[in-house]
């Protein structure tokens, strides 16, 4: 009968008991966004999937309890605990251990209470915010059945001492006990373990103190345990794992003799304390221990010979070309090496009867591998596309002998319609999602970009079509594919409809889409999903309960999205430009450009190649984080360097052999701000009428003190008196860009024609980016004496901003004919305008240029009618129009 | 200390059997379900025996008054499915709270017809129909029908009419979701602490089948550390499985906990028509196994026990003393 003996005991599916038989508890800490990169950039991306591999990895190394923390200015916190916590539930393998909820946020804290049916632990609460919120916190988590980690933390603040320590530990277990009645052997104390060797006097005892408190606790506070976060420690030595990895163990080891009963540790940053090289040892502990005065230097020293010590082993690259036919052939695949393709279809074809075999059996059991791989989230994007166009090249190799023998086709797994919608040119995201799906034996019709609403019903219909796949990249696109799913509810299809591309989401799909049109309709937010996708849309077995959830989930999800929007309180138009920027014009006079009128301008394209800004290169192949560090990403470093890689080579050759033309024109021109929101422009042709630029201006609620924003508030008002100028631009290196695509897509090269692409996305960036330059420095001259480095171009330091029409500060892409009228685009560099106001090429870049050096980059957010008839009188067109051009930042 | 706790010491308290199949026994048909006072309403309440309690109150004291005949100690009010939550299905949730005091009352005055020995009226409080901790579609694991506070809430509003219609003790039972009784303990330690007043508490959780684990995947021991945190008047297993099959669960809970033990299982698992077949005898061999080997301090039946039943285990209760518990080591 071991049940009235106070031991800690916690459950996920299966009990945890703490006795004192028990060795130390280890807390898996990887499934916390403060302490992973990788299991951040996994939550942040919705990637739950792998984000649990990683809570599984844990458990199957050893963690008896998981530690799970949201706590990320970017994330919903509460949201994100739910949803993991809820997944987690729906894994045995994971959810038998008991869950340590970890976070500063109340909020989030009991989000997690209610989500879990065993018996966790809450980490942490503490009397920082006083008695009362720390009653109040304990009452609830008792009342949830949790056990708790207190923080030896109060209203003075952290504590740093021995003394501080057992006091803070002593009155939170005295409430705890005696004025809660929490069952003290549920409580645990974290009395803080700080980093040590920093060369900080006073962090010299940080680990005795800590030891020195442990012991304190298990003997004068019954049944109470000791936890804490390991890694601290060895705060200073990050970089060194070598050295981090000795200090954790020699910590531990010292932590649990005096009592330390659990603790949060990473089993992979962990030597055995015994195989640790005795001279790192001696030095480590006199650290630990504070035995010697220069403890710390000595270390410091000592820890200089580990740094950088790494294994590599280079196997003999070609040993594979040995195995069996199949290994080699799904090696080719998952590797995407295309050089022995050919010979090995060639052996397979000859061992089979009918060549359609090939491609039913081995090289569909090679791209099964990558399908599993790339689902699983041990394959990346570039990868899969690679491994697509080894497989094209295989299935071109054996199509002569399959037409030869007339055996039909292989079976496909569903016929997917892709196009991009009229009036937008954008299809890097289409291209990549139709290679994915192709690579899962999807037959793919591809109507390419600018496709009408009618050619899309038409080919739909007559091709009998499983799924129709739409993407779009600018705002307008938002509602031709509402348009689209209109027209396919009067025709009464019967096709699900994924809708995909950067302007597409899910409340957008939810709240707009889905309502048009009977049948499902399913944001895709990236490639990886498109397969999932597009298989349970199909599937006989899934397709009405998949879409029941999807439409269950989309109502759900308007509710609240009308709910939210209902809430949010707005000015009237009068009201907002009452409360504009107030910049002060008495004590500002604008720079008189050096340059005033239009010029063309034409560049190298080697002079744009430093202005590349390579973080959303890696964006657009859905590999997700800042360059250059993504490069060395534990995660998605290696694939990220071979794409870069590959991207250098044709870069080189794009500016070498002249792939693209670049070419730009821009404008300055005297200006002023007239009726708050209008930029009056004065062309600098006599016998032209002035222009004007409308702007919009944010109408919701702001806190006291900010103000209602429009661009019209960088330009000096004409009542000012003060003369002021206002520039725009237009660049491109689109030219030749589609013809390479082509030419790669003949040679059934996907992987290269979506590169080329994205390098011309890139170039036109860049060119912006430098003619921005060009103008602050020189042909304005605004800021001659700015001298700013490539990432701090690239975070915006620079004065005066360069915002684009059909971006968050001027959302209005009707400003883009006025532009082009303006500076006379199209006849001078050949850049068009779809019916969308998209740019044809595709990689080309427009937009205005203000110079205050206080203008920034904001976002319109939503406005209200009374502005949108404003602005149609403004515009001189009709509500209904000057609506439909809005209609993305209409409130509802 | 309450009555039920001082009875506990002296003797092995018999719960009652199952309500539905002895309400079966009326074959009562749609017009029966409605009565006067819902005649016209819009949905079919056929099925919906909850509602008995109010529609035809004297089938329900007469199935009650059998039982506490054949020996039962303690009845279950007939609120198994009496919350919002389980009444959506029928659009009754307006009558929740009513349901719930009514079906109390009945139970009460029928317990207070007898007065040779003391005898209680338990609470029934049932999982509902979904479930707090898995999805029920199987392509979108993280999703849930039903959160902990729409559990609470609506758990809330059963405890209270069930308390103000004279309970004297609630019973959370047939737990196939742990975390579904973690929110009806969490509503009922509410309830207590704004009235200011204790009412014992009986948990009892469901095997649902040979992998020895509840329905949301808890093992034995699991289970019984999760549902602690609260005080309670007993631990056991209901439903599912019959009284051989349920036993060594039994024994693993009975080894871990120094609780009152609870048990009221099947009689026998279902045949090919989904009836119960297990006999009143063979069902009391069953039991005194479990009296002889120490297992329980309360013992009654679910799912296809009948008085007959009942008496049978009342009659072998009342031949042992209480489980024992033991002092702690």
């Amino acid at each position: 009968m071991a049940e009235a003996t106070k031991y800690l005991k916690l459950s996920g599916l299966e009990p945890l008991i703490v006795t004192p038989e028990s060795n130390f508890i280890n807390v898996g800490e990887r499934t916390n966004v403060t302490g992973s990169r990788k299991f951040l950039r996994l939550i942040k991306d919705e990637k739950y999937e792998e984000a649990l591999d990683i809570a599984r990895n844990q458990v199957e190394g050893g963690a008896q309890i998981i530690d799970v923390n949201m706590d990320e200015g970017m994330l919903d916190g509460v949201h994100a605990m739910t949803k993991f916590l809820n997944l987690i539930a729906a894994e045995p393998d994971i959810a038998r251990v008991p869950v340590m909820i970890d976070s500063s946020k109340w909020e989030i804290i009991e989000a997690g209470l209610k989500v879990i049916q065993g018996k966790g632990i809450v980490n942490s609460i503490s009397l920082k915010e006083g008695k009362e919120a720390f009653v109040h916190h304990a009452k609830l988590i008792k009342r949830y059945g949790a056990a708790v980690i207190v923080m030896a933390f109060d209203e003075k603040g952290q504590a740093d001492t021995y003394e501080r320590r057992i006091e803070i530990c002593k009155r939170s277990y005295d409430i705890l006990v005696n004025e809660v009645h929490f069952p003290a052997e549920d409580i645990i104390f974290d009395p803080n373990i700080f980093p040590v060797a920093t060369g900080m006097e006073e962090h010299k005892l940080n680990a005795v103190d800590f030891f020195r408190a442990t012991k304190w606790i298990r003997e004068n506070l019954p049944y109470a345990g000791v936890s804490g976060g390991v890694s601290n420690v060895s705060f200073s030595f990050r970089g060194n794992d070598k050295v981090r990895e000795a200090m954790h163990s020699a910590f531990l080891y010292h932590a649990i003799k005096n009592g330390m009963t659990m603790g949060i540790v990473n089993p992979e940053m962990l030597e055995v304390y015994d195989e640790i090289d005795p001279v790192l040892l001696e030095h480590v502990e006199d650290v630990l221990l504070n035995r010697r005065e220069d403890a710390t230097e000595r270390l410091l020293e000592l820890a200089e010979s580990y740094k950088g010590e790494s294994k590599s082993g280079e196997k003999a690259v070609q040993e594979w070309r040995n195995h069996s036919l199949q290994d080699r052939l799904t090696h080719s695949l998952v590797k995407g090496i295309d050089e022995f393709i050919e010979t090995d279809v060639e052996e397979a074809r000859l061992s089979v009867t009918k060549p359609i075999e090939v491609i039913e059996n081995h090289l569909m059991n090679g791209m099964n591998v990558v399908g599993d791989l790339f689902g699983s989230g041990k394959m990346f994007l570039p990868q899969v596309v690679k491994s697509a166009r080894v497989m094209k090249k295989a299935v071109a190799y054996l199509l002569p002998y399959i037409e030869a023998s007339k055996d039909g086709k292989s079976s496909s797994a569903g016929k997917v319609l892709m196009a991009t919608v009229k009036g937008d040119v954008h299809d890097i995201g289409k291209n990549i999602v139709s290679v994915v799906l192709a690579c899962n034996n999807f037959e793919i019709i591809d109507l390419g970009v600018m496709v009408p609403p009618e050619k899309i019903i038409e080919t739909a219909v007559k091709e009998n079509v499983d799924i129709i796949g739409l993407s779009g990249l600018i705002t307008p696109s938002l509602d031709e594919m509402v348009y689209l799913a209109k027209e396919m509810d009067k025709l009464n299809l019967k096709i699900p409809v994924m809708i995909g591309g950067a302007t597409t989401s899910r409340a957008h799909t939810a709240v707009k889409i889905a309502p048009a049109y009977k049948e499902t309709v399913v944001h895709v937010n990236d490639a990886s999903r498109a397969v999932t996708v597009a298989s349970n849309l199909l599937q006989a077995e899934t397709r009405a309960d998949y879409a029941d959830t999807v439409r269950a989930e989309y109502d759900k999800l308007r509710e609240g999205y009308l709910n939210r929007s209902r809430e949010k309180n707005y000015l009237t138009i009068e009201e907002a430009r009452a409360n504009k920027l107030q910049l002060d014009w008495n004590n500002f006079t604008p720079v008189k450009p050096n340059f005033i009128g239009t010029k063309t301008i034409s560049v190298e394209l080697s002079e744009l190649v430093d202005f590349i800004d390579w973080t959303p290169f890696f964006q657009s192949w859905e590999l997700y984080g800042k360059y250059p560090a993504i490069l060395t990403d534990e995660v998605v470093g290696e694939q990220a360097s071979h794409l870069f890689a590959d991207a250098q080579k044709m870069l080189h050759q794009i500016v070498a052999e002249k792939w693209f033309t670049a070419k730009g024109i821009l404008g300055i021109f005297p200006a002023n701000t007239i009726n708050d929101d209008d930029i009056e422009v004065q062309p600098t042709t006599n016998h032209q009428p002035p222009t004007t630029f409308l702007t919009l201006r944010q109408q919701s609620q702001k806190t006291a003190g900010a103000p209602n924003m429009a661009l019209a508030d960088f330009i000096a008002p004409k009542e000012s008196g003060k003369q002021d100028y206002v520039g725009c631009f237009c660049v491109t290196t689109g030219f030749g860009v589609d013809e390479k695509a082509v030419e790669f897509e003949k040679q059934l090269d996907d992987y290269n024609s979506i590169l080329v692409k994205a390098l011309g996305d890139r170039l036109a960036e860049a060119f912006a980016e430098y003619l921005h330059l060009k103008v602050r420095k020189e042909i304005w001259g605004y800021a001659s004496e700015e001298r700013l480095s490539n990432q701090e171009l690239i975070d915006e330091a620079y004065k005066g901003i360069r915002p684009a029409p059909g971006y968050p500060a001027c959302p209005d892409h009707l400003e883009k004919p006025t532009i082009w009228k303006l500076l006379d685009v199209e006849n001078k560099i050949g850049v068009k305008l779809t019916e969308s106001m998209a740019m044809w090429p595709a990689a080309s870049v427009s937009g205005y240029y203000f110079a205050h050096p206080q203008s920034k980059y904001f976002g319109l957010g939503k406005i209200k009618n009374d502005q949108v008839e404003a602005y149609a009188k403004r515009r001189n067109i009709s509500t209904t129009l000057a609506t439909k051009w809005l209609s993305p930042n209409i409130a509802d | 200390m309450s009555k039920i706790q001082d009875a506990l010491k002296e003797r092995i308290l018999v719960l009652d059997g199952a309500m539905g199949t002895m309400l079966q026994r009326n074959q009562f048909k749609e017009a029966d379900f409605r009565g006067e006072r819902f005649k016209d309403f819009p949905y079919p309440l056929q099925g919906n025996n909850d509602l008995l309690s109010i529609t035809q109150p004297e089938a329900v004291k007469t199935v009650h008054r059998l039982y506490f005949q054949a020996g039962a100690d303690i009845v279950e009010t007939n609120t198994f499915s009496a919350t919002t939550i389980g009444m959506a299905d029928y659009h009754l949730q307006d009558l929740v709270y009513e349901l719930n005091y009514q079906s109390a009352k009945i139970a009460r005055e029928v317990a207070d017809e007898f007065t040779d020995r003391p005898r209680f009226v338990a609470g029934s409080i049932g999982p509902t129909n979904r479930t707090a901790s898995m999805s029920p579609d199987v392509n979108d694991p993280g999703f849930r029908a039903v959160t902990f506070d729409e559990l609470r809430m609506a758990y809330k509003q059963q405890v209270e009419a069930l308390i103000d219609g004279g309970c004297d003790v609630l019973l959370v039972e047939t737990i196939f979701d742990t975390l579904n009784a973690k929110a009806a303990l969490f509503a009922i330690e509410e309830v207590k602490e704004t009235r200011n007043l204790d009412i014992p508490v009986m948990v009892s959780g469901t095997i649902t089948d040979a992998s020895g684990r509840t329905l949301s995947g808890q093992t034995v021991e699991a289970f019984l550390i999760s549902i602690q945190h609260i005080p309670l008047l007993s631990v056991g297993f209901n439903c599912a499985l019959g009284a051989d099959q349920l036993k060594p669960y039994l024994k693993r809970l009975a080894h871990n906990t120094t609780l009152n033990i609870s048990a009221h299982p099947n009689a026998g698992l279902p045949n090919a028509f989904g009836q119960y077949d297990q006999t009143p005898q063979e069902m009391q061999a069953l039991i005194k196994e479990y009296l002889q080997d120490n297992l329980v301090n309360i013992i009654g039946g679910c799912c296809g026990t009948t008085p007959e039943h009942i008496k049978a285990i009342a009659e072998v209760a009342k031949q042992f003393k209480p489980r024992q518990i033991l002092e702690t080591i």
